[in-house]
């Protein structure tokens, strides 16, 4: 029994189906849980009064846009690698939530830019690197649709998708070189441990992060069963016209 | 590989090949900048170097959807599919023609424009060589995306979409470099990273354009 037992398509539909609704669950939970917590049980911070709220919605969408697209990159080399249709049809599922994730994050970034930096938009590094982020999701969506074949739209889909995180990477670094920026360091730098965030703001953050992650994962698995759904649908009408 | 290029370069250049029009285009859009901005110097000189190095990439882009488009209505692309060099090597040779009909024409007259602009006097050179640099960078990546989108009846537009992203990171230096040219700082480290996205480009993306040529053959 290996993982990729997972990757058939009835085996998919079978674990996903009870999966899903505890996963909406237990995001539901999480989000509005912290979500709540941030917003009515904490202090104001000292330097950005009650605009750090938003730091609730803006983190983790931030968070979860990049990992989004990291997840369509490793689900689009396990496509180019093994043609497990379900891996191809999770990267077509992600983007859309992706590029949501990106939009909330540019938006919630802009309405707590004006308070604290005075402007709702700089060409920041951190925010021109969103910007770029949500032009590479428009393209890869965009070619999604634009063809009609599913296995040459997965194949070309994942072609870009390669192509487009080594430029995307490359772009985040060229936009650093171009501009110096605005935008805070991060709060809470994995690698190296330390983090500039209190624990009083830091514990609904995590909250809401994994709440968000688990969000992820639910939308991401619903959309990919609607995907098979659709395509067996399609199998079947073709079916139907032959006979 | 040599012939591939010959016949490309001749079709382009005869009758019905549009060799001009990514010239006039780029023409067209330095002298509409004035119109948009305002003619005053102060505001020009220092947008001069953005404005060029956008227009030329915009330029570039126009004439991408015909790099394969052509073989591929007429059946010559399966033919090349077959022949006896790789794809890869007819992906380098599609880009290598796109850059000395498009690019090659740019760069050369990027700086006659950069006159209209008003661009200061020690831009020009810079102008040129970061062109000269990033120039067959647009050409490759541009035909990564005309392998794309190849069997699309209406790839034009989607191309501009995909491709343009991927231009950023060339963009963003080569203007970087005529920017710093302009007002007299270091442009080494600028233009050896243009250096360096064009090398890399023509390293790794000929394998991406045969496979997505490949894939969309099948």
């Amino acid at each position: 029994m290996s993982m990729w037992e997972y990757a058939n398509p009835k085996r998919f539909m079978e674990w996903t189906a009870p999966v899903v609704p505890w996963a909406f669950g237990l995001s539901g939970v999480l989000v509005v849980g912290g979500l709540f917590w941030g917003f009515f049980l904490t202090p104001d911070a000292d330097k950005f009064g009650s605009t750090v709220k938003i730091i609730y919605l803006h983190v983790p969408a931030a968070l979860m846009a990049i990992n989004a697209w990291f997840m369509m990159l490793v689900a689009s080399v396990v496509w180019v690698i093994r043609r497990h249709h379900v891996s191809a049809l999770a990267a077509r599922a992600a983007a859309p939530v992706g590029m949501v994730m990106t939009v909330i994050a540019l938006v919630t970034g802009a309405i707590w830019g004006m308070p604290t930096w005075g402007t709702y938009w700089v060409w920041d590094p951190r925010l021109t690197s969103f910007m770029i982020l949500f032009l590479f999701y428009l393209g890869y969506m965009a070619l999604w649709e634009a063809i009609d074949d599913p296995d040459t739209a997965a194949d070309l889909t994942a072609v870009l998708c390669i192509v487009g995180s080594i430029f995307a990477i490359l772009s985040r670094y060229a936009v650093r070189f171009w501009n110096q920026g605005l935008h805070q360091g991060t709060s809470v730098p994995v690698v190296t441990g330390g983090r500039t965030i209190a624990d009083i703001y830091f514990i609904p953050l995590v909250i809401c992060m994994f709440g968000f992650g688990i969000l992820f994962i639910a939308l991401v698995l619903l959309r990919t069963r609607t995907e098979i759904r659709a395509r067996r649908m399609r199998a079947l009408t073709a079916r139907a016209a032959r006979a | 590989m040599i012939a591939l290029l010959l016949r490309d370069l001749r079709l382009s250049v005869r009758a019905g090949g549009g060799f001009g029009l990514g010239l006039a285009f780029f023409l067209i859009v330095v002298v509409l900048v004035p119109f948009g901005v305002g003619p005053d110097r102060v505001i020009l000189t220092p947008i001069a170097p953005g404005i060029l190095w956008v227009a030329a990439l915009l330029a570039a882009l126009l004439s991408l959807d015909r790099i394969f488009a052509l073989d591929f209505e007429d059946g010559s692309l399966p033919l090349l599919a077959t022949a006896p060099i790789p794809l890869e090597g007819v992906a380098l040779s599609k880009a290598v023609s796109h850059w000395i009909t498009t690019g090659l024409p740019l760069t050369c007259v990027a700086p006659l424009l950069g006159f209209f602009l008003n661009m200061a006097p020690g831009a020009y050179v810079w102008l040129l060589a970061s062109l000269a640099l990033g120039a067959p960078a647009l050409s490759m990546i541009g035909t990564f995306g005309a392998a794309l989108t190849v069997g699309l009846r209406r790839g034009g537009l989607l191309l501009s979409l995909l491709v343009l992203p991927l231009y950023i990171p060339t963009l963003m230096f080569g203007a970087e470099a005529v920017r710093r040219g302009a007002d007299g700082s270091g442009v080494t480290a600028p233009l050896m990273l243009v250096g360096v996205i064009t090398l890399g480009c023509f390293a790794l993306l000929p394998f991406a354009t045969a496979a997505a040529l490949r894939i969309n053959l099948r």
